[in-house]
């Protein structure tokens, strides 16, 4: 049922309370509120605590729900921050346009995309989402609007993409769909064993296919390290008929304890040694992109402490990290629900604080155990530090400043042009740990 | 293609429901006082598909004024196949109690200026012999309470001529639709705490559209409100008036 009463809250903390205080923005021509300090807040879908500011105001930004214009030649399209990528889909995939990055849930805003400067199965080929935002428009606390793009006042520019909403409140964006030939997609699932095979795996289908992914069995590695099923896929050219996965019934309430047992988790895992060596299926774009979205509110069935993701990159030469980590991870016999590695391509990153960066992603999911799993996450933190990389904020709950500082070096120059009165729970935590 | 002329196109409630005439591709004549909200609804529309005719700023309160735009109207959409009338304010009942010219005021732009414009509306699609008029009242209509009389009284007002309105124009051919909202999520409502009934405009938005499309002659959104102020209205008044609500 549609309850409208929707609780302000991350992905991955179903009990946390975000705010006390929500305002909420129905119009562009509207001022910053005066409820201060105040953070923008999308859809909630950042699994920490980055939407979150529990000593602060949250700006809902889902009243921003507007199209405001589209070129039909160049798939162009100019719309209000709040709007849902769901919705853009739902509107252009009839018409022959699909969103140039997507991440693994449609049910993001676009202003919560480019405040995370969120990447896809895409990013070897296409970047990340800022790489196809052309242009934006930013409301100050003082007042102020800030229309920015690449080449116009382009510091606001690379300060917003991946700023975490921190540098003000977006109001509408451009964005560049790209062109598909319709809603059905071939897939490849490739049986691999070890990060070897999976990079062999990614290199071959970098030309060939436009998206690839990883699911990896965290809980039992072989002996090579991950196992797991690598999926590639492009639109098909040959579109078949494909219908759309039917939502699913999703938890009504948070049960308290997480209906995850392990068997569960194993099983879930298991499939992954038993699929055959390589298969062929032509499916709708909804179950390749989105298999999570057909259950509304899975993240409950982690129960009422929720869960942790962790999602870290390192670079190309720090490979044997990806290892390690899983190693560390089976170690520890810590289920993870669903693992994902996947290749980022060479791209520059477009933000000073875009978390895609050429390397290896590699994300995680941890049922929050208490103590053990903090401590265990901070294990995970030094093997990416060590190797370079660097931890997703919109995945992130608990990272510590010095982690943080490390993998994004350009913060100090993010702090510059955060606006006065914008502060997430997650910002204090990792920049500005005295109040403000 | 239908033709729609919407006055307060742009309450969100309206606009949810303008979206599921876009998407049917009809063409949309858009009315509200805000012309800035009204170019951004109306691009919202346009991209979603709907051929919008034309938009006007009016204050509903300028009743002189009615007459002009509707002509506008009539001309941009070649004839209005619907009319929906969604504009509205929910004043502080506390304010009115201390004050007359706002209860006054209130009347005016919740019943007095909608009444007028349902007496052009019904004359010209009378003429015509078809058409339909969908009004957005509440179910505040239903019973006063002491929480939102003078906005229950103005909706009533409203819900009482709709109900004349429905049986002279029914030999005419023209259809008239009373819709009844309960609790929707949208800025009239902005201050007030969320609980389990308050429905999002969307959802409230596919009812009105349904009820629209096949002609009902009321209905209550979400449809729960039905069986609720059927309850609220035959409490009796012995009690009724005991109870805060
Ligand atoms: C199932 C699932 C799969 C996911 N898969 C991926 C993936 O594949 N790749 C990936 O990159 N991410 C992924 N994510 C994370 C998700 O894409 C990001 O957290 C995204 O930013 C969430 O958007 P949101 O609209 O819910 O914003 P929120 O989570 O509400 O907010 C995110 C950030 O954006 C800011 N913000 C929101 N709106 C605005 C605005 N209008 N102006 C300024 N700042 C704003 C907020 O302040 C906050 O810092 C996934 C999440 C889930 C739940
Ligand atoms: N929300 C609810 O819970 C609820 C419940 C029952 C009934 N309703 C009714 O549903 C309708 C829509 O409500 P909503 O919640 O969607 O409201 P909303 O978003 O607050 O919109 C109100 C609309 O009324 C217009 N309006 C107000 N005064 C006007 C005037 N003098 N002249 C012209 N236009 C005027 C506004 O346009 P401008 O901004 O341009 O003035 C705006 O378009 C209203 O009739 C309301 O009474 C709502």
């Amino acid at each position: 049922m549609t309850n409208a009463n929707a609780a302000y809250r991350s992905w991955g903390r179903p009990q946390s309370e975000a705010g006390k205080r929500v305002v909420r923005l129905w119009w562009r021509d509207q001022a910053f509120p005066a409820d201060r300090p105040a953070l923008p807040f999308g859809n909630g879908r950042s699994y920490g605590d980055s939407c979150l500011a529990r000593e602060g105001a949250l700006i809902d930004l889902r009243g921003l729900d507007r199209f405001i214009s589209f070129d039909d030649d160049t798939g162009l399209l100019r719309c209000e921050a709040g709007v849902l990528l769901s919705d853009i889909l739902a509107h252009f995939v009839p018409k022959g346009w699909f969103l140039p990055v997507t991440p693994g849930t449609r049910f993001v805003t676009l202003g919560g995309a480019i405040a995370n400067d969120v990447h896809g199965k895409n990013h070897h080929r296409a970047g990340s989402f800022g790489h196809h935002v052309r242009r934006l428009e930013l409301l100050r606390s003082d007042g102020t609007r800030i229309a920015c793009s690449p080449n116009e006042s382009a510091d606001w520019f690379a300060a917003t993409i991946g700023g975490c909403g921190l540098t003000g409140v977006i109001l509408w964006a451009e964005i560049a769909l790209r062109r598909v030939p319709g809603p059905a997609m071939e897939v490849d699932t490739l049986r691999f064993s070890g990060v070897d095979e999976f990079l062999e795996l990614s290199r071959a289908s970098h030309n060939s296919h436009e998206y690839t992914v990883a699911w990896i069995d965290a809980l039992n590695p072989g002996r090579d390290g991950a196992r797991g099923l690598f999926f590639r896929s492009n639109f098909a050219a040959d579109q078949r008929p494909v219908a759309a996965p039917r939502p699913k019934p999703g938890l009504p309430f948070t049960p308290p304890v997480s209906l995850l047992p392990k068997p569960a988790v194993r099983l879930f895992n298991t499939a992954t040694r038993r699929w055959p060596r390589r298969s062929r299926q032509y499916v709708h774009y909804e179950r390749s992109f989105y298999p999570l979205d057909a259950v509304p509110n899975w993240n409950r069935l982690f129960g009422r402490r929720g869960f942790y993701q962790y999602q870290c990159v390192v670079p190309y030469s720090a490979a044997e990290a990806i290892g390690e980590l899983i190693a560390r991870v089976a170690r520890a016999g810590e289920g993870s629900f669903l693992s994902v590695l996947k290749v980022f391509g060479d791209h520059k990153p477009v933000g000073w604080l875009s978390f895609p960066r050429p390397g290896l992603t590699l994300a995680l999911d941890f049922p929050d155990r208490g103590e053990r799993t903090l401590k265990l996450l901070d294990t995970l933190d030094e093997i990416t530090a060590e190797a370079g990389g660097a931890v997703y904020p919109a995945k992130d709950a608990r990272m510590d400043a010095q982690t943080f500082q490390r993998g994004f070096p350009s913060w100090r120059r993010l702090e510059d042009y955060r606006d006065p009165a914008i502060c997430s729970d997650f910002w204090r935590r990792v920049a500005v740990p005295q109040p403000i | 293609m239908r033709k729609v002329l919407i006055i307060g196109a742009t309450s969100a409630i309206a606009t949810a429901i303008a979206r599921l005439f876009a998407q049917d591709g009809d063409r949309v004549f858009l009315v509200a006082r805000n012309e800035e909200h009204l170019k951004a609804t109306a691009d919202d529309l346009t991209v979603r598909g709907a051929s919008v005719a034309g938009y006007k700023s009016l204050d509903v309160n300028a009743l002189d004024r009615h007459k002009a735009v509707l002509d506008e109207a009539e001309k941009a959409l070649d004839g209005i196949d619907i009319a929906l009338i969604a504009h509205g304010t929910l004043p502080v009942q506390a304010d009115c109690e201390r004050s007359p010219g706002l209860t006054a005021q209130e009347l005016q732009t919740n019943a007095v200026s909608t009444i007028a414009l349902l007496t052009r509306l019904a004359e010209r699609m009378e003429e015509r012999r078809s058409g339909r008029i969908a009004v957005i009242t509440s179910v505040a209509a239903d019973r006063g309470r002491q929480s939102n009389y003078v906005y229950g009284a103005a909706k009533a007002a409203v819900d009482t001529f709709l109900e004349g309105l429905r049986q002279r124009l029914h030999k005419s051919g023209v259809g008239v639709t009373t819709i009844r909202p309960g609790f929707i999520d949208t800025p009239m409502t902005a201050g007030f705490r969320k609980g389990l009934l308050w429905a999002k405009p969307e959802a409230a938005a596919k009812r009105i559209h349904a009820a629209i499309g096949s002609g009902r002659d009321v209905v209550y959104v979400p449809f729960f409100w039905r069986w609720i102020m059927l309850v609220i209205r035959l409490m009796p008044r012995s009690l009724f008036k005991r109870i805060e609500l």
